[in-house]
């Protein structure tokens, strides 16, 4: 009871952390430039030098991509009490093919999603009558078309890619699904997810929860996400900095750039077994295009590290049989390459 | 005694709700058997989505994610 009774008190001090926070955060973002120069001053070093250069890039990015991060993942983990697994899966129980495989990618961007429960989500959606094609497009969507990749690539360059992003990471996820759902795979789940779909299925909702919960859970979305990935960000934007100060402009055009038939195809290989997330991959993306990379091989690259990853894999192979693991991830991959290509044929 | 079962693939948030179920279990004084279930049929089986899910006397009291302090305090209260 005591919890009950003390609930609508702590929502007044929620919303003024809230603006208070919202307000002191796009103080900061509107002042990045400033920040880095008077950072940058107090070393004693210019941005004339190779080390000032490098150094000023990592103040600039630091900075920021922990800013648009927080920002954003604080206002997903309020959002994804909206869309438990449990409503996601109401809304796609039942829905056909196309229009099913639209709305599960869809949803796959504000569902709540760890690879380690991919199989418990999977059975779940199976159980509940959601067409295996339409469970496939949430399970590409759901990992590679995430918030904190959109926010990376809205706040590095610019709206226009990271809506081309979001755009064919879409239609990499529903085509993937139309896909194995049209080629009749169910066979090719383990026997006991057969043995287990006509099974029980537990419905906890999170309808109820009061805003209180909401804010609580966005912010322990940011502890969670932030706290995990921002050593990764570091090290990312360090080695960005490098790149950016002391490899030469056009370096990577003779290896990455759009002319290099091979390039894109090489970078989806590459991917698999690096297993990093978005908050990672991102400035050093960032900086092998300001040295004359293509933009569509490297996104293949971050679509493939990101998408397509071993541990993942693995963990789905307890329910799904060889021949499934290896069309899901085959059909992955070419639309990634395919992805790939046309950003290269189009920018 | 109460039959507690943690729900989970083995991840650090599956290592961290079995964790703090001890602790509140301990400084409640409160009786219960532990039970890690890794095993995917018998995790399936009870019908959850995500994990770590919590599991006692047979049904599922949470799922997806570490519980709160609070909410595990609930559990073996009273």
């Amino acid at each position: 009871m005591g919890e009950l009774v003390r609930r609508p008190q702590k929502l007044l001090p929620w919303c003024l952390a809230v603006s208070l926070g919202a307000s002191a955060w796009l103080l900061a973002y509107t002042h990045l430039t400033e920040i880095a120069d008077a950072l940058l001053a107090a070393t004693g070093l210019t941005r004339e030098t190779r080390l000032g250069e490098a150094l000023h890039f990592f103040l600039y990015d630091t900075p920021k991509v922990l800013l648009l991060l927080t920002g954003i993942v604080f206002v997903m983990g309020i959002v994804q009490t909206f869309f438990a697994p449990e409503r996601t899966r109401a809304l796609l129980s039942g829905r056909r093919a196309g229009a099913g495989n639209v709305l599960a990618a869809i949803l796959g961007i504000v569902t709540p999603f760890c690879s380690c429960s991919a199989v418990p989500l999977f059975i779940g959606f199976l159980s509940a009558g959601v067409p295996l094609g339409v469970t496939f497009s949430f399970l590409v969507s759901a990992p590679m078309v995430n918030e904190v990749a959109l926010v990376l690539l809205l706040g590095m360059f610019g709206w226009q890619v990271a809506a081309l992003y979001l755009g064919l990471g879409l239609a990499v996820a529903i085509v993937a699904g139309l896909v194995i759902g049209h080629l009749r795979m169910e066979r090719h789940l383990e026997d006991w997810v057969q043995q287990i779909l006509a099974g029980k299925h537990t419905n906890r909702g999170t309808d109820g929860l009061d805003w209180v919960a909401r804010f609580e859970a966005g912010g322990a979305h940011v502890r969670d996400i932030v706290g995990r990935v921002w050593p990764y960000v570091l090290v990312g934007i360090a080695l960005g900095a490098g790149i950016h100060g002391y490899v030469p402009e056009d370096f990577m055009a003779s290896f990455m750039g759009r002319d290099a038939w091979w390039a894109v195809p090489a970078a989806v290989v590459l991917g698999v077994p690096m297993y990093t997330n978005a908050a990672g991959i991102i400035p050093v993306v960032e900086a092998l295009i300001g040295k004359g990379a293509a933009l569509g091989t490297v996104l293949a690259f971050m679509m493939s590290v990101i998408a397509l990853s071993a541990p993942e894999m693995i963990i789905l192979r307890k329910a799904l049989k060889p021949a499934l693991i290896a069309s899901f991830a085959g059909i992955v991959a070419v639309g990634i390459l395919l992805v790939g290509y046309v950003f290269n044929l189009v920018l | 005694m109460k039959m507690v079962k943690v729900l989970g693939s083995g991840c650090a948030k599956c290592r961290s709700t079995v964790a703090l179920i001890e602790r509140v279990a301990a400084a409640q004084g409160a009786a219960i058997a532990l039970e890690k279930v890794e095993d995917m049929p018998t995790i399936a089986s009870y019908g959850v989505m995500s994990t770590p899910a919590v599991v006692i006397d047979g049904s599922v009291v949470h799922a997806g994610g570490v519980p709160t302090e609070g909410a595990v305090a609930a559990w073996f209260g009273s």
